[in-house]
């Protein structure tokens, strides 16, 4: 375990320096910063992928299983899609967010135990990675909604009031960033969808019934209903702009609640403390 | 050999003086051949546009060469010096070097960042080269302000934002929009700065242009010309559906857009932002229609203040480029000291070389019985004391390219030792800037 938990640490830092550049290079005018975030961010990444592989092969199992291994994968997918939308949109502002909370994730992973978890058997089920994996794929792309999000009125009430800082002239434009919400939306709320069903489907096979209503299951659902309602609305009623960026900043919202609030705050099936029985 | 600037421009002196003393662009030749005819001059080069006059010279006398600039731009416009004399200034040496880096980098423009400025230095030295009137040393320092307004122009972002109301415009519409190349715009009225910005936009590629106006007719010739679509003023509200873009200067006393209309208008555009640009003074659009969501209303004023905003913007990228400027004039000048001195190095040595020489003639002349080796020792003792001699002052020399006091080093051992003014140079350059005059 200890190979891993330097890789992990390395990762950490690597992350770190690059918020650092991230930072650096959106409050000074010097390219020179976000370009070399980007590539530290990659390499951070790589490293990230060893990470989580090395403790793949040790414990036999996709490491999602602990809240130290779900923060961890959480991270990871955070950046992984960074990088997808930075092919597509090459928007180093994006990152700016998005590298400081997968930052975030993974100070407060080392604060969690690294330990791999003693398996409750009822976890031992193939729908769980399923489960987890897809959940966090589709929160992952909801947090980019919500960066996007911020961006978006950022830059809307800048143009609005037509006083300029010198941010303006490094956001994207508005069309950008709400066809990024959009896009964000139409892959993140099938992941989603399948991301419950498929949690459904385990708990079933688990619990031996679909839905219990514990805690995370009506905060996600109450956050499906929102990112339902978004999807809904743009399709049909002509949302967009900055009610859409709303939206979604307050959906990640949620979504963040139900990943942290429900297990420091609540307590039911999804506490990690009931998996790992510690 | 140094160089030297004398002109004036925007910032020394006003436009009445400015034509006056302006050189007409299709008629270089006959004051190039003057400014080389004045007998400091070794090569000119004369920069005339509407902002500013430069005559730069390389000589090797940069006071004389000065004073007779300033006289020959006052006797060439048929004014009295004193007229002048208080807008012309001068520089030398490493200021002079300095002055045309910061000029073609457009870094002492009106408009700062302006990129006209490179394209008319460019245009005055094409005349020098034409007319043979710039040589080795201008053709060398016009190439390096080029190339630092070039590093000037990738390194910093001094050119980047819009710096005119009607680029400001499309720059705006950028933001918004992203592309604006599918975009459709409509011109409401048809003032002249309505017809600018949407020039503007047009060779920014829009893809669709509507044109109403009170009178049709007149909305109809502005539409052919722009290949677009006339529209019936009266019901001008219903087209806004399809315009991304709108651009409206009518002399209309009251709005002739309200929020209301506007909340309809973007309700059938299913909310697809627009962008409105009011040039009109008294305004046509209801100022309160900004508030609308996904509606961005500009009058001029906010235009202005976009501009003024791009200037702040690129005043802070001009400490960068200032700094670019300082480091390649110290490049720029240790090649021209260079020039001096290697050849006062030869000079000197050659020097040397002959009173070795005479003086061995000389003294084996008297001792003619001296044996082949004896002979050979004592050529070897004359040539080993001068290069003692020499060592230290060669290394001065060397070192002094580069800094300040390598002229002061050449101009003593030339003065101290005799030495023959390098006239190579002046053969290079002289003929060819007056090949009558041979």
């Amino acid at each position: 375990m200890t190979v891993n938990i330097l890789l992990f640490k390395i990762t950490l830092l690597v992350y770190f320096v690059a918020t650092i550049f991230y930072l650096i290079g959106v409050i000074s005018r010097k390219e020179r910063f976000r370009q070399n975030a980007v590539y530290l961010l990659i390499g951070g990444f790589v490293l990230h992928c060893i990470t989580l592989a090395v403790r793949w092969v040790a414990t036999g199992a996709i490491p999602v299983a602990s809240l130290h291994e779900s923060l961890s994968f959480f991270a990871w997918t955070l950046v992984g899609i960074y990088l997808i939308f930075y092919l597509r949109y090459r928007t180093v502002m994006l990152g700016a967010f998005i590298t400081p909370l997968a930052l975030v994730l993974m100070i407060i992973g080392t604060t969690t135990s690294a330990q791999a978890p003693a398996l409750n058997p009822m976890l031992d089920s193939w729908w769980f990675p399923v489960h987890v994996t897809l959940a966090l794929l589709g929160h992952a792309i909801f947090a980019i909604a919500a960066a996007a999000g911020v961006m978006y009125l950022l830059q809307e009430r800048m143009l609005k009031s037509k006083k300029f800082s010198g941010l303006f002239y490094r956001l994207p434009s508005l069309d950008t960033l709400d066809s990024m919400n959009y896009k964000c939306l139409t892959f993140g709320f099938p992941l989603m969808t399948m991301g419950i069903i498929s949690g459904a489907i385990w708990a079933n096979s688990a619990w031996g019934g679909y839905w219990r209503w514990d805690p995370k299951e009506t905060w996600a659902l109450i956050s499906w209903f929102l990112y339902a309602a978004l999807l809904h609305g743009r399709l049909t009623v002509g949302w967009r702009g900055r009610r859409a960026a709303i939206f979604a900043i307050i959906g990640f919202g949620f979504l963040l609640f139900t990943f942290f609030g429900v297990n420091l705050f609540l307590s039911g099936e999804h506490s990690f403390r009931n998996f790992t029985g510690q | 050999m140094h160089i030297v600037i004398v002109g004036l421009s925007h910032k020394t002196a006003p436009v009445e003086i400015r034509e006056r003393l302006a050189f007409a662009p299709t008629a270089m030749q006959r004051p190039l051949q003057k400014l080389l005819e004045l007998p400091p001059v070794a090569e000119g080069l004369i920069v005339s546009t509407c902002n500013r006059v430069e005559l730069c010279a390389a000589t090797k006398e940069p006071d004389v060469a000065i004073s007779a600039m300033r006289r020959f731009l006052a006797e060439y416009h048929e004014i009295t010096p004193s007229e002048i004399d208080d807008h012309l200034y001068d520089y030398q040496g490493e200021d002079a070097i300095r002055h045309l880096f910061r000029v073609a980098s457009s870094l002492d423009s009106m408009v700062l960042g302006e990129p006209q400025i490179l394209g008319q230095i460019k245009t005055a030295y094409g005349y020098a080269a034409e007319y043979k009137t710039a040589g080795l040393i201008l053709n060398r320092f016009l190439h390096k302000a080029f190339s630092v307004a070039k590093r000037v122009r990738t390194e910093t972002a001094i050119a980047s934002n819009a710096v005119s109301v009607s680029f400001a415009a499309v720059e705006l519409a950028r933001k918004i929009f992203d592309r604006i190349d599918n975009k459709a715009v409509m011109i409401i009225g048809a003032g002249e700065m309505c017809e600018l910005a949407a020039r503007h936009f047009i060779t920014n590629g829009v893809s669709k242009v509507l044109v109403t106006n009170r009178t049709f007719a007149r909305a109809e010739k502005l539409a052919a010309e722009f290949q677009g679509k006339a529209v019936p003023f009266e019901n001008f509200v219903d087209h806004l559906v399809e315009a991304d873009i709108v651009l409206t200067s009518t002399g209309a006393p009251n709005f002739i857009l309200g929020q209301r209309h506007m909340e309809d208008v973007l309700k059938r555009r299913k909310n697809r932002p627009m962008f409105l640009i009011d040039i009109a003074v008294p305004r046509d659009i209801d100022p309160k229609v900004n508030s609308l969501d996904n509606a961005y209303l500009y009058d001029v004023d906010d235009l202005q203040g976009v501009v003024q905003a791009n200037l702040k913007e690129r005043k802070k990228e001009a400490s960068k480029a200032e700094a670019i400027v300082e480091q390649e004039i110290g490049q720029f000048h240790q090649w021209l000291a260079n020039l001096e001195v290697k050849p006062t190095i030869i000079a000197l040595r050659r020097k040397f070389e002959e009173i070795r020489q005479q003086e061995l003639d000389k003294t084996f002349g008297n001792l003619k019985d001296l044996s082949g080796k004896d002979r050979k020792s004592i050529e070897a003792m004359a040539n080993a004391i001068i290069n003692k001699i020499l060592h230290q002052p060669t290394t001065v020399l060397k070192q002094s390219q580069n800094d300040a006091s390598g002229n002061d080093h050449v101009d003593a051992v030339r003065t101290l030792f005799d030495l023959p003014a390098p006239a190579d140079d002046d053969k290079e350059i002289k003929p060819l800037g007056d090949p009558g005059q041979e």
